[in-house]
């Protein structure tokens, strides 16, 4: 009995299109959101993440649309974030059909968000996302998109947020996101060991081996990518058996 | 089939009733005890916390009616928190009563694992089960929950460990109940949705 280490594709949707970003510049239209879910969901994806990466107030309605033609596609778990604010936003999108909500310009500014939503609607439906660029030997969270220093640190930010009820926290390397350079186990390992609840390695997914790397050495519980599915660069359910043929325990769907 | 779907207020339920739905089932969402009375199956959803779930079904005169339809043997299925509210209390809320169908308290999950336990984990089974037939003894399960109740202290029929062992699959009578979300468990939890649908015609 062994709990599995599971992939998720993430989409990133703007005005109602999946998009890709370079590290957190330049869009490219990548397709329509329910189909690219209806294709996971078949391949064997444990999960699916949606965020709105425009976040913008204006398109609030249509992403809600969004979750909804998505989550009409899947029988696994749906997590849906960007532009969060406030604990209506969060009720919004788990009303849409989302099982979690993602966090994180809104949690750092305000803390007790994470709480809120947590007594409402229980840790297992909170995601604190967390992108973070390297400063030396540690990290440092940034905020809207990747623009925003912090001057936190990533591993004492992830601790708190924790200690206030996020159930699970989204890493991203905004240095290797998008560039293919392969997850930075370091930072996974380094939160993985912080933190008691799962954590999700994100940014930099490239070949099976940068897979299995981050679950071996990167001790992350999920690892999220974008571009390298949607491309059809990598099937999700050939990743999942050459993993499994490493001695990663994962879920193969028949 | 008319299945109710119990709503008290805070549960995902639009994919509890998409995938019974796509099995063919009818789902009302019941919200007063004279939908629970009149129902062939009640199905008992839940996520988020046990005082909000256990107050949502006393605001709605509900818990009377469940008492009842588990004492005239109506068939029930119980997810997640719905399984946990089945037991007389939780130490997530001290002091609130849950239904009471199973005397013992659900716990906290201990600090020596991973909280909450959330993804894909596979089933020890323990007794013949009506809700797991034709699955494969590896199948994976999604769960994602904090508390659970001990796998030694209800009708147990499969196990999961995490941190302790705990009652994955419970089964009595007409009564069955899933730690783990079959609405989200891909086409294995389809298979024990279905299940429980037959055992109720």
């Amino acid at each position: 009995m062994t709990l599995a280490r599971r992939i998720i594709p993430c989409l990133d949707v703007d005005a109602g299109r999946v998009v890709k970003g370079i590290e957190f510049e330049g869009l490219r239209d990548m397709g329509d959101p329910a189909e690219l879910a209806a294709r996971y969901n078949l391949e064997g994806a444990d999960e699916l993440v949606v965020l709105d990466i425009s976040a913008s107030v204006e398109g609030r309605a249509t992403f809600l649309e969004t979750i909804r033609r998505v989550a009409e596609q899947l029988n696994i778990p749906l997590t849906a974030g960007g532009g969060i604010r406030k604990m209506e936003d969060g009720r919004a999108v788990l009303r849409a059909g989302a099982d979690k909500v993602t966090v994180n310009t809104a949690a750092v500014e305000r803390p007790e968000l994470l709480s809120e939503l947590a007594q409402q609607f229980g840790a297992q439906a909170v995601v604190l996302s967390i992108d973070v660029k390297r400063k030396g030997n540690s990290w440092e969270p940034y905020t809207r998109g990747g623009r925003d220093a912090t001057g936190l640190d990533a591993a004492a930010w992830a601790a708190e947020a924790v200690s206030r009820g996020a159930g699970e926290i989204l890493l991203t390397s905004i240095d290797r996101d998008g560039t293919c350079s392969g997850f930075d186990c370091e930072l996974t390992a380094k939160i993985a060991a912080t933190v008691p609840v799962p954590v999700i390695a994100s940014g930099g997914a490239n070949s099976f081996d940068d897979f299995l790397d981050v679950f071996t050495r990167g001790k992350a519980d999920a690892a999220l990518a974008a571009s390298i599915f949607h491309t059809e660069t990598h099937s999700i359910g050939v990743l999942k058996k050459f993993l499994e043929g490493r001695g990663v325990p994962v879920r193969l769907s028949r | 089939m008319k299945v109710a779907i119990v709503d008290y207020g805070a549960g995902n339920l639009p994919s509890v009733e998409r995938a019974l739905r796509g099995l063919g089932a009818e789902t009302e969402r019941a919200i007063a005890p004279e939908q629970l009375a009149s129902a062939e199956a009640i199905v008992l959803p839940g996520v988020g916390h046990f005082s909000a779930f256990v107050n949502g079904l006393r605001e709605r005169n509900l818990t009377a009616s469940l008492r009842a339809a588990f004492d005239s043997g109506a068939p029930m299925l119980g997810i997640c928190l719905g399984l946990q509210a089945m037991f007389a209390s939780s130490e997530e809320a001290p002091g609130e009563s849950g239904l009471g169908f199973f005397p013992e308290e659900v716990r906290a999950l201990p600090t020596t694992v991973k909280c909450p336990h959330i993804g894909w984990n596979q089933l020890r089974r323990v007794h013949a089960s009506k809700l797991l037939r034709n699955i494969p003894g590896d199948a994976y399960f999604y769960f994602a929950h904090s508390y659970a109740a001990p796998a030694s202290a209800a009708p147990t029929v499969a196990a999961c460990d995490h941190g302790f062992p705990f009652a994955a699959v419970i089964e009595q009578r007409n009564l069955a109940a899933v730690q783990f979300h079959p609405e989200k468990s891909g086409e294995t939890g389809a298979q024990v949705l279905r299940n429980f649908l037959e055992s109720v015609q």
